[in-house]
């Protein structure tokens, strides 16, 4: 027994300081727009031409994004399908598993609720600031999650950003280099103001897949909270027209 | 053909074979209550109509929830996405579930308000914490279900304090979950207790605290006993039928609740990471220790009461022992407030500092629980416990030192 959870301690190391990440560093607030379709539609075309050869979607099915963010089934097969998919399958990819672990130290995980569990302004925050560090197997670290195995895949569109430093006294007078933020000295094909919104369409695409649902349950909400107004009122003068012999 | 009920017909003939009228007549239109019911007392019906919910959403998130390890995530973002409606019916049994522990937290806290646990009405009191108790077991497996980190990482904590407890713990954690870690013998296992055993056990304890409740007649926030003081034909002076009165009140407060309830299953069903806590939103991964480990919201304050006793004598058992008398306690509840006076209207000063310092230890502890530790937050939590203990230690002498004020011969309207 013992053997075995300390077996599990091992195990869990590399896990731990993967997980740690994403503490400290501020994040940027994402200035998505869930009913903005036309942004949701760039996301998708980003999200599957940079992000899906290692990230699938394994929850989100093709004809049911077609029909949220405003396309034809058609449109959808003839441009954002790479795998041969059936439109009505989920966004799968063909990586296995077992061998991107090999590569990257870790599964790419699946992105399916991912904005629901690491928030919107974190993926938004981290897809802003990977920075060049020769010191990591891919020569690149990231501000909001310290020593992400993943290499900076959108560097050709934004370039490749330098870390930039703030020099910090403590107590003791013993100074600390925290990263404050990265710059961008050599742009990639696109300026620093297009690389921000094309990373909002991507967040903007994941927050939509994180639950797709969320549109109609709010547009729904709304007639729902009408009917309960209304239904209390009802309720109120029942109440009171039955109590009235009561003293 | 005329029957003891005086009914003909159809019902006639039910009421010859089945106690239907007699029964609509008990517990409903001559089921007398006290006329002045106020606020608190809108919550035991409201955890019928949660208890419905939870059952009724429950049933059909059945038909699509698959219980193995290797399928439950999935089959739980299938639901929120391929099924019709089935992202409603998910949001409610969720939402449900805080919803549930709400209403009855309110509704203890009504009872120790008013006195409702006093003398004749114990077995009502101890039949309602059995259900809290079932409640908390119920919460707890099904909180599993979605196979998410904090399900699995909340249920190897939980089991593992029961390896806490000596000889027997280490076997007896292992014969909880079926192996040697949270396992997919263990969802199976907790997807059978929580959608079959506890359900059933939930349902009949209902009964029996209202089957308790109609025998000896509802408290009220005055704590006098309406059935001392009756007209000629036996009614009680301060009491109105069940049906229609209170069935028409509680519909307000059915739809008051249900407000609330919509605009959190509607616009914010994780409730901020409280209802729905976002690592749960990662699947479970038994190679992967979350860096902060936090349970549901309702049952931190018990989670900060376990942290807060330190180890001793080479033990972890002691937080686990407190944490289990926190509930036991309540238990003894009738015996230990000795004030012949059930309603806080009528006790003195000191009840009430006891009372509020109660709430405020649980609420600060609830707060606490919630949060990773450091010393301070620990120390905190360590005098909270106290205080809650505390309570039920000075109920017993509170009577000694307490001015009470005269209670009243009839019901009054606050």
């Amino acid at each position: 027994m013992k053997k075995i959870i300390i077996a599990l301690l091992f195990l869990a190391l590399p896990g731990l300081s993967l997980a740690t990440g994403g503490e400290g560093y501020p994040l940027e607030k994402a200035p998505i727009d869930p009913h903005d379709k036309a942004s949701l539609q760039r996301g998708a075309k980003l999200f599957v031409n940079y992000c899906m050869g290692c990230h699938s979607l394994e929850h989100q099915r093709y004809n049911r994004m077609a029909r949220d963010i405003g396309l034809t089934e058609q449109q959808v097969q003839d441009n954002l399908i790479f795998t041969g998919a059936k439109v009505g399958e989920t966004m799968k990819n063909a990586m296995p598993k077992a061998d991107a672990k090999q590569w990257f130290g870790v599964t790419p995980p699946d992105l399916s609720v991912i904005a629901r569990a690491r928030g919107v302004d974190y993926l938004y925050t981290y897809l802003l600031t990977f920075y060049q560090d020769p010191t990591r197997p891919f020569g690149v670290n990231n501000a909001a999650f310290p020593n992400a195995g993943m290499p900076h895949v959108l560097w050709e569109l934004q370039g490749m950003p330098r870390p930039v430093y703030a020099v910090h006294k403590d107590a003791e007078g013993k100074e600390a280099k925290i990263l404050k933020g990265v710059e961008i000295t050599q742009p990639g094909s696109m300026s620093p103001t297009e690389f921000k919104g094309a990373i909002t369409d991507v967040v903007n695409f994941l927050a939509y897949v994180g639950e797709p649902a969320k549109l109609e349950r709010q547009r729904l909400g709304v007639w729902v909270l009408l009917f309960l107004g209304l239904l209390f009122v009802v309720f109120y003068l029942l109440k009171k027209e039955y109590w009235k012999d009561v003293h | 053909m005329a029957n003891t009920q005086g009914t003909t017909g159809l019902l006639g003939w039910i009421d010859e074979r089945f106690p239907l009228t007699k029964m609509m007549r008990e517990h409903l239109t001559e089921y007398y209550a006290p006329k002045n019911f106020n606020f608190w007392y809108f919550f035991g019906s409201l955890a019928i109509l949660v208890l419905v919910n939870q059952i009724l959403t429950g049933i059909w998130l059945t038909m699509s929830y698959k219980p193995a390890a290797a399928d439950a995530f999935a089959s739980v973002e299938y639901i929120m996405r391929d099924v019709n409606w089935g992202w409603l019916i998910r949001y409610l049994h969720s939402t449900g579930a805080s919803a549930f522990f709400v209403v009855v937290y309110l509704h203890m806290f009504r009872a120790l308000l008013y006195g409702s646990y006093k003398k004749p009405r114990e077995l009502i009191w101890i039949f309602g914490v059995v259900i809290f108790l079932a409640l908390m077991a119920e919460a707890f497996m099904g909180y599993l279900l979605p196979w998410g980190q904090m399900s699995y990482w909340g249920a190897q904590v939980i089991i593992n304090l029961f390896s806490a407890i000596p000889v027997i713990g280490p076997d007896l954690s292992v014969w909880i979950r079926g192996d040697f870690v949270v396992s997919d013998a263990t969802l199976n296992r907790f997807f059978s207790l929580h959608v079959i055993a506890l359900p059933l056990v939930l349902v009949g304890l209902v009964v029996a605290h209202i089957l308790a409740l109609h025998e000896v007649g509802s408290n009220n926030p005055d704590g006098i006993e309406i059935k001392k003081l009756k007209d000629d034909k036996g009614r009680p002076l301060d009491g109105i039928p069940f049906h229609p009165y209170y069935t028409v009140k509680d519909l307000v407060g059915v739809a008051a609740f249900l407000i609330f309830f919509a605009a959190i299953v509607f616009f914010m069903p994780e409730m901020g990471g409280y209802f729905l806590e976002h690592p749960n939103f990662d699947p479970a991964d038994p190679m992967k220790t979350p860096p902060h480990i936090a349970p549901v919201w309702y049952f931190t304050p018990f989670y900060a009461m376990l942290r807060a006793v330190p180890s001793f004598a080479g033990t972890q058992v002691w937080g686990v022992l407190v944490m289990g008398a926190a509930i036991v306690i309540l238990f003894f509840l009738p015996w230990l407030d000795r004030s012949l006076v059930k309603s806080i209207r009528y006790r003195g000063l000191l009840f009430k500092l006891a009372l509020l310092a109660f709430v405020v230890s649980f609420l600060i502890l609830g707060y606490l629980g919630a949060l990773p530790t450091t010393p301070e937050r620990t120390s905190l939590a360590q005098i909270c416990t106290f205080i809650y203990f505390a309570f039920f230690f000075v109920l017993p002498i509170l009577p000694w030192f307490e001015k009470t004020k005269p209670v009243p011969e009839r019901v009054t309207w606050k």
